[in-house]
Parts: C-alpha cells; sequence; structure tokens
C-alpha cells in the first residue's frame, strides 16, 4: 500500500497528487490518500470512476479524510 | 477501415468546453480532456475552506464535465510555468490581473506538446468568436494558433464555420459541415445545443473560472507584490489571498483576519510560518502578520486583533502573540473603535 499525504492540499491538488502518484504503479497497487479538503471526498472518487481505478473505502476521522482506492488497468 | 483519430479537449468545467468536445465525439473521434490547474483556478478552493460553505453540494466541473462526456481527464499541474504567463504577459492584461490572451496561448500550446507526447491528432477548445474575454476576438484567435504553436492542428467546433478550415477538417478527419458558426455573446445557441445533447446541471459561472479576472482578488495580488517589492509568488501566497479579510494598516506589514471558523482553521495551517495572534480573553479570529512587525506595529496588530473579537467593546482585551521559534507573549490591548479603523487599510 502506497501512502499519500494531501492535509492541507485544496483541490484539485489532492486528485493531482493521486493521479501522479497512480500513474507510477502497476494495475491492483493500492494507495491510501489522506486530505483535509472535504471536497476530496466527491473529486477523488470522480476522478477514479472517469480513469477506470476503484474506490476502495472512504473514511472520515474527525478532521481527516482518508480514502483508498486500487490502480485498474487503465481501460 | 479507416484509422480512428485521438483529439485532446481542453476542459474548463464550463458549459463550452463541454459542447466542443461532445461535437467531435460525435464524429467517431476518440476524446480525451486535459485540464490546468494554475494555482488561480475558481474550482473548489472557497468552498473548501468556508465552513459556511460546507454542505452546499461540492464538485470539480471539469471532473463533471468529463464524467458527463464518458472521457478520461487529465489535470495538470502548471503552478510553476504560470508565473512567467501571470508576470510577464506579452498580451497585457484584461480588465484586472487576468493575462487571457497569454493564458490562452499557453494552454493550447501545453496541450500541443501533451498531444504530441501520447501521440493524439489535434486539439479541441470551446472557444466562441466574438465572446468574452479578449482570447476569443476574432483578431485574437489566430494569434493563438501561431503563438501556441497548434497552427491548424487547433479545432474550435463551436465557431468552425466561421474559421478557415483547419488539418483535420481538410483532411476528412472530421466533417466540417457537422460543426457549428456560432459567434457574438449570446448564449442561446449553446443552451439549445445542451438540450440537444441532453445535458442539464452544467456549470454557468458568472464571474469566469480565473480569481485573476476577480477585481478584489487582482488588488490583493498588487498589494503583495509591491509590498514585497518583488512579484514572485508561491502557491501557498495566493491561495491566502482567497482567504480572510486582508488589512495593511503599515506599508511593511498586513494583517489577514479569519472571517469565520472554517478560514481560522485554514489559517491555523500556517501558524509555522507566520507570527500570529489571538485573543485569549475573548473568542475571536486567527491573525496572521505578514511581513515584519516592530514592537510598536504588534501592539497595533494585536488592537485590530481585538477589534474583530468578541471584545471589540471590552476596555481591554489580553491577545497571545506568537512567534515562528514557537515562544509567545501576551499583550493587553484596548480593542480599536470602528472610527480607528482606517479605510484605506482594507486592501
Amino acid at each position: 500500500m502506497v501512502y499519500l499525504d494531501a492535509r492541507r492540499l485544496l483541490c484539485p491538488m489532492p486528485v493531482i497528487r493521486t493521479q501522479d502518484t497512480v500513474n507510477k504503479l502497476a494495475p491492483g497497487e493500492q494507495v491510501e490518500i489522506v486530505c483535509t479538503d472535504p471536497g476530496a471526498l466527491n473529486d477523488i472518487p470522480a476522478w477514479c470512476r472517469i480513469n477506470g481505478h476503484k474506490v476502495i473505502n472512504t473514511q472520515q476521522q474527525d478532521d481527516e479524510i482518508i480514502i483508498i482506492i486500487e490502480v485498474g488497468d487503465g481501460t | 477501415m479507416s484509422q480512428q483519430r485521438k483529439a485532446v479537449a481542453l476542459i474548463s468545467g464550463g458549459l463550452d468546453s463541454l459542447l466542443a468536445a461532445r461535437a467531435i465525439m460525435e464524429q467517431g473521434v476518440h476524446v480525451e480532456g486535459l485540464n490546468f490547474f494554475t494555482g488561480f483556478c475558481v474550482e473548489g478552493h472557497t468552498h473548501a475552506i468556508r465552513k459556511k460553505d460546507k454542505q452546499k453540494p461540492k464538485r470539480n466541473n471539469a471532473l463533471w464535465v468529463a464524467e458527463q462526456l464518458g472521457i478520461k481527464l487529465h489535470i495538470i499541474d502548471v503552478i510553476e510555468p504560470y508565473k512567467d504567463v501571470l508576470l510577464n504577459p506579452k498580451h497585457g492584461y484584461g480588465a484586472n490581473l487576468n493575462p487571457c490572451l497569454d493564458c490562452k496561448c499557453f494552454m493550447v500550446g501545453k496541450a500541443l506538446q501533451w498531444m504530441r507526447e501520447h501521440d493524439f491528432d489535434f486539439i479541441i477548445t470551446g472557444e466562441v468568436v466574438g465572446q468574452r474575454p479578449k482570447s476569443q476576438r476574432k483578431e485574437t484567435m489566430p494569434i493563438v494558433q501561431e503563438e501556441s504553436g497548434a497552427g491548424d492542428l487547433l479545432v474550435r467546433p463551436l465557431c468552425a464555420k466561421k474559421l478557415p478550415p483547419t488539418l483535420p477538417e481538410r483532411e476528412g478527419w472530421i466533417d466540417r459541415e457537422k460543426l457549428f458558426e456560432f459567434s457574438g455573446r449570446s448564449r442561446k445557441p449553446q443552451f439549445a445545443l445542451a438540450e440537444e445533447y441532453g445535458f442539464k446541471d452544467y456549470a454557468t459561472p458568472a464571474g469566469g473560472c480565473c480569481f485573476l479576472t476577480d477585481e478584489n482578488y487582482s488588488r490583493k495580488l498588487a498589494d503583495m507584490w509591491q509590498a514585497r517589492s518583488d512579484r514572485d509568488y508561491e502557491l501557498d501566497d495566493i491561495m491566502l489571498l482567497k482567504v480572510g479579510r486582508h488589512i495593511r494598516p503599515r506599508p511593511h506589514f498586513k494583517l489577514i483576519v479569519g472571517r469565520e471558523e472554517g478560514e481560522n482553521k485554514f489559517l491555523e495551517g500556517y501558524r509555522k510560518r507566520f507570527v500570529h495572534l489571538r485573543s485569549v480573553s475573548h473568542t475571536g479570529p486567527l491573525v496572521l502578520i505578514d511581513g515584519k512587525a516592530t514592537e510598536d506595529d504588534l501592539n497595533l496588530a494585536a488592537q485590530i486583533t481585538a477589534r474583530f473579537g468578541h471584545g471589540k467593546n471590552a476596555e481591554q482585551v489580553e491577545i497571545e502573540a506568537n512567534y515562528m521559534d514557537g515562544s509567545s507573549r501576551l499583550l493587553q490591548v484596548k480593542p480599536l473603535s470602528a472610527d480607528e479603523m482606517q479605510t484605506e487599510w482594507y486592501i
């Protein structure tokens, strides 16, 4: 599991960091993204749907949002 | 069987780029979207900061557009290279600090680079002749083609019939007859086309997609450059210009005063990088000091901080000043009255 700290970043930066991380990974690998911008709760899943990746889990703990995604095969 | 052509579409999140991409997809072309993040894009930020906006539905319109179209979207961070566009615009600024024509040339140039790197065939934008801003005037449209380097690989489907045929049209990759001849500021043709395509709930931002078109924002940016005698900036600088009241009581420092809980929380993220003040005797905002404040200045800053807290009518307010080395001290101050707050201090 790759960990991505996107705290304090405002959208779309968490999406851009996620995209840049995912682009270096192989299908099936997972990324745990920690954000503080609530916009990421919409934007990262939307980016995953568009680009063929899978959201495994999203959870909110106090002011932090944790999103786990699995890299798709690019289709 | 003819080869399927591939086009890259500039997707801002607005209606025009949505329609332009769709018009080309209708002709069997494979389309993917590009969205450039300059740091000044309106999408998302203030919604993310202000608590009062937290209940509103949030979405990134460029992602929403891509999802409606069923295309991939690549969001590109251009914060660093964009500095040169903003600081040295060859074609100057619009009404505020918006370098619209240079910006369009830059973005189409970046799209061209991406197109070549990914083996795509041409570029699509949602430009319409005669529509605001300046980059969409009939005389400036060829400038975008020329200075971006895209030349006739740049297709503007919504007004293509008003312009000379591009290479994809001449080569038959797309049918010019199925493109459009929209022009001027009326949005009716776009609304009608959106209806025909079945698009609803699309974004129609009243103030454009960029903070640089905003008079208040541009004033704060110009003030920052003047105070620093330097026109450079970092992402954090331009983010902070979107947050709080900006008050400059002296030329060498300004205060950034959180206006509500969401902004105070956001400003807390900058506590280690700025001397900051907060009332400890009454509830009140977090205040960052941007610049170098002397002891006298600190007292004035504390009085202003007290002015914006619940102790504004108190005889004395206790303000904690926190330094970047982690130390702090307490100041007892009388809040400034409304009359003492000079109008020209507000940026």
